[in-house]
């Protein structure tokens, strides 16, 4: 099918600019392309839950925290090297997002954002109260001589861009396929109707906590790798504003879309460069470019574009 | 063999009892109709076959084992299907779409074999011209039509259609029947029905409800020949 096609060179077009920006923009550009990188595949794993499944979860910041904590804190209290400690943050990460899920899937719509918001902020308290491993909002640096996974040293900044884009590739990719599956259709099915779904014989309830788990550990993936590359661990990010953050770029680049997140974060991103460059009054900037979208294309970027003549995007 | 049985099947909203200590029996291979006036239940006691609404009382057994305690998606699992009274298609998603929801829930293999068979349940209700159209775009005819291709797609042993021909044109009542007709070769069918013409023409045989209980139970010509069904619905009982 053509609509096939069009996808896979969307998908390949995209990672293959991604990669090849790394040798046309300046260092500096770079540095904020890893850093928007590893933030997409933080949106990515929160689109799959809110785009795709139709949940809205104010908690994520929890499953960011958890992959981020989980690879800090392991390589700053046993020592563990880059790579197992990568594995672990990512396991902290599901192993979380199944506890919470678990529990917060027994509501829906209001409470479920509540449940969610309440569980990220216990989540913040607890890492602020245990100050003393994770020196709270102070934040800890992880030592720039471990940050290497098979002697390449991920501080180094052209490994570092490769990582992220490697990260997001993998993210992205990911979803891009999963929600072509018969468990990806379904989840839009739940979304778009969901007794309708359950009464086409899908396990709604199951469907959804799959959702949470996947989309939770690509979230804490984001963390851990974020803790990683840039070589810091800190409570902020497990604070709610970091919940709100992905639900942002998701909403600004496109919910429900493959390629929302990415355009989200990146435009979010430098809308708060460039403007701060500008003026110091750039979150006004901020939050006037987010009201004009709402108003004039609230399906954000991507959805606009799949508006207006480009149906197939996906 | 009975495909379907319930035993002092009820439930109660409130203080009214919606559906009381219903027994009921439906072969396999059966087209049968559920008619009565309005209030009387028939809605309430196929979602309480499916499991959309949970039963008070009583027991479902389908196809031979007891699934009273089993959740809608499990019995839909077992081989039923249900199609909405109101409207309930993906509006946002098209037709084919929506058909293929059903078709990929009971058909694991290849990709290719799916597409054949959402076709094929598309052309069965003559929607497959409009496979691509976003089902919320459909008139409320197409809509229902939609339905009921989603229920054949997941091809049923027994198919419940809850007021299929509400809101179709003439032409389209007739496509209904014959379609009907041709189904009852190959799958048990409970339909509930209002237009008589329609349940006196594709039914085999037809239950009459009435204040949640079964009033009457036979074939079309008995059931017309019933005076407490005509007094049911003339209201003079």
């Amino acid at each position: 099918m053509t609509r096939t096609l069009n996808e896979n060179l969307l998908h390949f077009g995209i990672l293959a600019v991604l990669a090849s920006l790394f040798f046309i923009v300046p260092d500096y550009h770079d540095g904020n392309l890893a850093r928007i990188m590893v933030l997409a595949v933080y949106a990515v794993g929160y689109n799959l839950l809110f785009g795709y499944s139709g949940l809205l979860s104010l908690g994520h910041a929890l499953f960011f925290a958890a992959g981020m904590y989980g690879l800090g804190l392991s390589m700053r209290h046993f020592g563990l090297p880059a790579f197992p400690a990568l594995l672990v943050g990512i396991a902290s990460a599901a192993a979380v997002s199944a506890a919470v899920g678990f529990l917060a899937l027994r509501t829906s719509g209001v409470a479920f954002m509540i449940v969610t918001l309440m569980f990220a902020q216990a989540g913040f308290l607890t890492a602020l109260h245990f100050g003393e491993y994770t020196r709270g909002d102070e934040g800890f640096v992880i030592q720039q001589a471990s940050r290497a996974i098979a002697g390449i040293d991920l501080s180094d900044h052209t490994n570092r861009y490769f990582a992220a884009f490697g990260v997001f590739a993998l993210a992205y990719a990911a979803v891009a396929v999963l929600v072509r599956t018969r468990f990806g259709r379904c989840l839009v099915a739940i979304r778009e109707n969901e007794e309708r779904a359950r009464m086409l014989g899908y396990d709604v309830w199951m469907h959804k906590y799959l959702a949470v788990i996947v989309s939770g550990t690509i979230s804490g993936m984001a963390g851990a790798a974020y803790a990683l590359l840039f070589g810091y661990a800190g409570a902020t990010f497990a604070s709610v504003q970091y919940s709100i953050l992905p639900l942002l770029w998701v909403l600004l680049g496109g919910a429900g879309t493959t390629i929302g997140p990415l355009v989200g974060t990146a435009f979010a991103f430098y809308l708060l460069d460039l403007a701060s460059e500008v003026t110091t009054a750039h979150l006004l900037v901020v939050g006037l470019a987010i009201v004009l979208l709402t108003l004039f294309a609230p399906q954000g970027i991507a959805g606009e574009l799949r508006r207006r003549g480009m149906g197939w995007l996906p | 063999m009975n495909l379907l049985e319930t035993h002092g099947l009820s439930r109660s909203f409130g203080g009214l009892k919606a559906v009381d200590e219903v027994d009921f029996a439906l072969p396999e291979g059966q087209v049968r109709a559920l008619i009565g006036p309005n209030g009387a239940g028939k809605s309430t006691f196929v979602a309480a076959v499916c499991g959309r609404i949970p039963a008070d009382g009583g027991s479902v057994h389908f196809a031979g084992r007891n699934v009273s305690r089993l959740p809608a998606h499990r019995r839909i699992e077992l081989g039923m299907a249900y199609t909405f009274q109101i409207t309930s298609v993906f509006a946002n998603l098209t037709a084919h779409e929506n058909v293929a929801l059903g078709v990929r829930r009971v058909a694991r293999a290849g990709g290719s074999d799916i597409e054949e068979r959402v076709l094929a349940a598309l052309d069965r209700v003559g929607l497959v011209d409009r496979a691509v159209q976003r089902a919320g775009d459909l008139s409320y005819g197409h809509q229902r039509l939609l339905e009921l291709a989603m229920g054949l797609g997941q091809e049923p042993r027994l198919l419940i259609l809850d007021e299929p021909t509400q809101g179709l044109s003439e032409g389209e009542v007739e496509d209904f029947k014959s379609l009907i007709r041709q189904l009852s070769g190959e799958t048990t069918i409970l339909l509930i029905e209002h237009n008589m013409k329609v349940v006196m023409e594709t039914a085999e045989r037809i239950t009459v409800l009435n204040f949640g209980r079964v009033l009457a139970e036979g074939t079309p010509e008995e059931v017309r020949a019933n005076g407490d069904v005509q007094a049911a619905y003339l209201g003079t009982g």
